[in-house]
């Protein structure tokens, strides 16, 4: 993460509403803190508390299991999630230097959240599109084929389709 | 899905499939669109679009429908034509103007052969043995046109995994059926006693397409014999190797095939439930899987009493979260009880011990997509096909840098050498393939001189690879072998789950070392001592990931030591791909002053007006090749 200047509000969390769908065995943890992740796009630390305490789950076995999987974040994602194929066909045909144009031009010294929210740029173990290395996703689109002078392009299209800045909580808790 | 509801008899399945062919093979043209993952990311969702659009404003009564992975990946997006009674054809890098324009040729009544990649003339089935059709003698329309069959990239295939995958609506159950889905498991329930189940499957020679080959038949005996009151049956569906998306593939293409596989398998186990681990970052393959899983339920194909038989069979999805150790199945089996996905010391097997401490199945996509097509043809006769000890075919995603890219399916035995040139059609332009990589992260580099072996289990792991699951991705001039094995080894590093500490530690260690050749710090002593460690590492790890860790570095080590001894020796990457050994320049001769180089450089490297000749300060260049990319007449040069 990019530091201090983010703030992360925490959303109101109805765990009880969210939780009613499941039956209360701890096999459930999973699956339950995916649900939690894609409605706000991360894990908020009341969501792990109200988990760990329906479930019977110690807490320190919760914070395991949400830290020990690449799909969850206990930080707030940025309004576009631009997920970087690091796999290794997308290596091979360049796909470290189109990351680090990604990371350049969103002025990022690592992968993670713009201070605006905005972006998050994450890398992720191949999305299984090897035929079209090196690709991104961005949100749910994939975009194949890529170059340097493509990622600009990309990010253009986001950057372009945000009229007004959305405040953080709302952009939070936003399903997807 | 049938207005019957539940199947129960062979005159329900023949309805079904008789619904199946008359959109399979429909008496109107058709518009197929190749919508799996890498069709949809090169652009097939707009083409589809584009199709039905026009086919509407036609006021046509086509079907236009998706399809799954036709396998010509380099191609996309793809967009196929049924034309009844002459063929079908393909036409490849499809844009959303030009499924407009084909259509329109298509309804004047003849077709637009521009970007037109090859016809089809039939199909084959190898769940049925037929051959279908799809033109009655020679062909006028498609003159010129290469047949498919005669393609090398398809010639030397053999389609028994992938037999629907770009044929069939993935959606359809009815099209499933039509190519003889589902009779391998009316038999199996109908005809057959579990211990001829097991008997086919063994007789097939069948061995696990996860990666390690264990025989599927000697796993599925462990399973039924041994005691436990519940019997699971999983699939592997989480399929982490970076580089390869087979199964991907199958499931978005193909999704009953999986299921109908699973089912016979719990049958002849005596399970009564199985669960589906998917990767969490393959989405479609979820849905579809979810669609296809409904569908089975109401036609009465998973469920209470099967066929009427007395035979019950669930399948549930588990949603990977992203973890690749979770490919080893006694994490997967962790990883579904709702723990962390770490591995634990076998024996106990899943199959005494596995889903809560259950006797348990643990078999990959592939290996269950293969046996309806067993049960149908008989072990006998999938036993003819591949090597005297590996049978059958191997999906693979052949990638990287070679110019068919593509998912595959050969028969075993096939050399890696008619793969990557016949099928694969050789590499780019400028570059020579000098190695390929197969079998993941646990897989190894193996070099050009040793094209000529044989894909079977035992030939690539005497070459210091393993099968693996099918990620084959080519490797040229323009790689450096030092910086894939840190590739790899950065992966595994990060990957490894923790619990035993030969991983842990020694994939750091290895990836460090590496680190420093690729940055020109390394010395000889480090190549010994960075050899030594991996043989502790492959030793002393408690599971499949930290054994096998060492792969990527000991081939490379082994097959392109000269790479390594130019990093350490001359400070130099002989491929041009370690940073702080290469320097940018620009060929003054070549430079013809467009400034476009200027206009992407982040540090101000570039000095130079326009229409004069550029130079690059070296003091201020970052080496991120942004000028290169841009640099029309070539000027921009690496050495």
């Amino acid at each position: 993460m990019t530091g201090e200047a983010i703030r992360h509000p925490e959303p109101v969390v109805e765990i009880g509403e969210l939780l009613k769908g499941w039956s209360e065995r701890a096999e459930n943890l999973i699956p339950i803190l995916q649900e939690i992740q894609q409605r706000y796009r991360y894990l908020p630390e009341a969501a792990l508390r109200a988990v760990a305490a329906r479930l019977q789950v110690p807490l320190p076995e919760v914070f395991h299991v949400a830290t020990f999987y690449n799909c969850f974040s206990l930080e707030p994602v940025g309004e576009h999630l631009i997920q970087v194929c690091m796999g290794t066909a997308c290596h091979v045909r360049g796909a470290p230097l189109v990351l680090e144009r990604f990371l350049r031009e969103l002025k990022l010294p690592r992968p993670g959240t713009t201070p605006d929210l905005q972006f998050t740029v994450r890398t992720v173990r191949c999305i299984g599109c090897c035929g079209l290395a090196p690709v991104a996703r961005v949100d749910d689109q994939t975009y194949a084929h890529l170059t340097q002078a493509r990622a600009d392009s990309v990010l253009r299209r986001y950057r372009r389709t945000r009229s007004s800045p959305k405040p953080p909580s709302e952009a939070a808790e936003k399903p997807t | 899905m049938s207005e019957r509801g539940r199947l129960r008899t062979a005159k329900d399945l023949d309805w079904l499939a008789a619904e199946g062919l008359r959109t399979l093979y429909p008496a109107q043209p058709k518009v197929l669109v190749g919508a799996a993952s890498c069709g949809r990311a090169a652009g097939a969702v707009d083409v589809l679009k584009a199709a039905r659009e026009e086919v509407a404003r036609l006021g046509l009564a086509w079907r236009v429908a998706e399809t799954g992975c036709i396998g010509w990946c380099s191609e996309e997006p793809l967009l196929d034509l049924w034309l009844p009674g002459h063929g079908r054809v393909s036409y490849g890098r499809v844009k959303p103007a030009d499924a407009r324009r084909i259509v329109r040729a298509a309804a004047s009544g003849k077709p637009d052969l521009r970007q037109a990649l090859a016809w089809m003339a039939g199909d084959e089935n190898p769940c049925t043995a037929a051959h279908t059709p799809y033109t009655q003698g020679s062909n006028g329309w498609f003159a010129g046109l290469p047949e498919y069959a005669e393609l090398p990239m398809f010639a030397r295939q053999a389609r028994i995994v992938l037999r629907n995958s770009g044929i069939i609506d993935p959606t359809s159950l009815e099209e499933y059926a039509a190519r003889g889905g589902y009779r391998a498991l009316l038999r199996a329930l109908t005809e057959l006693q579990p211990e001829d189940v097991l008997r086919e499957v063994t007789r097939s020679g069948l061995r696990g397409r996860g990666g390690a080959g264990f025989p599927t038949g000697e796993k599925w005996r462990r399973v039924r014999e041994a005691a436990g009151k519940t019997k699971y049956v999983i699939c592997n569906a989480d399929e982490g190797d970076p580089g390869a998306y087979m199964d991907r593939a199958v499931l978005e293409g193909d999704p009953h095939s999986v299921l109908e596989g699973m089912a016979i398998g719990a049958y002849g186990m005596g399970a009564r439930e199985g669960v589906i681990y998917v990767r969490a970052e393959y989405p479609l393959a979820v849905e579809r899987l979810r669609t296809a899983i409904e569908q089975a339920e109401r036609a009465g194909l998973l469920g209470e009493d099967i066929f009427g038989s007395g035979f019950s069979f669930r399948v549930r999805i588990v949603r990977g979260a992203g973890a690749f150790v979770c490919g080893e199945e006694t994490a997967l089996i962790a990883s579904v009880e709702g723990h962390v996905g770490e591995p634990r010391p076998r024996p106990p097997y899943p199959a005494q011990q596995g889903l809560w401490g259950q006797p348990t199945c643990i078999n990959n996509v592939e290996t269950w997509a293969n046996v309806p097509v067993i049960l149908l043809r008989g072990g006998a006769w999938y036993a003819r096909i591949g090597t005297e000890r590996s049978k059958g075919t191997k999906v693979f995603s052949l990638v990287g840098n070679v110019r068919n890219t593509g998912l595959i399916e050969v028969p075993m035995g096939i050399t890696l050498g008619e793969i990557v040139e016949q099928i694969g059609g050789g590499g780019r332009e400028g570059h020579t393939i000098k190695a390929v990589q197969i079998g993941g992260p646990s897989g190894g580099c193996i070099p050009a001189e040793q094209f000529h072996l044989p894909v079977d289990y035992e030939s690539l792991v005497q070459a210091g690879s393993i099968m693996g699951s099918g990620g084959l991705v080519v490797l040229d001039t323009g790689n450096c072998m030092v910086d894939v094995a840190r590739y790899f080894l950065e992966f595994l590093e990060e990957e490894s789950c923790g619990k035993c500490f030969p991983c842990r530690v020694g994939t750091q260690r290895l990836r460090e070392m590496l680190s420093r050749i690729c940055a020109g710090q390394g010395t000889e002593a480090d190549l010994a001592l960075l050899e030594d460690l991996c043989w502790v590492v492959r030793e002393t790890s408690l599971c499949g990931l930290g054994q096998t860790a060492p792969n990527p570095v000991l081939t490379t080590l082994r097959y392109f030591h000269h790479e390594y001894l130019a990093h350490v020796r001359e400070r130099r990457c002989p491929a041009k791909v370690c940073r702080e050994l290469i320097t940018y320049f620009i060929e003054p001769t070549l430079c013809d002053g467009c400034h476009a180089c200027v206009q992407v450089c982040a540090t101000e490297a570039i000095l130079g007006e326009k229409k004069a000749v550029h130079r690059i300060d070296n003091s201020k260049c970052i080496r991120c090749g942004a000028c290169l990319e841009v640099c029309q007449p070539k000027a921009v040069q690496v050495i």
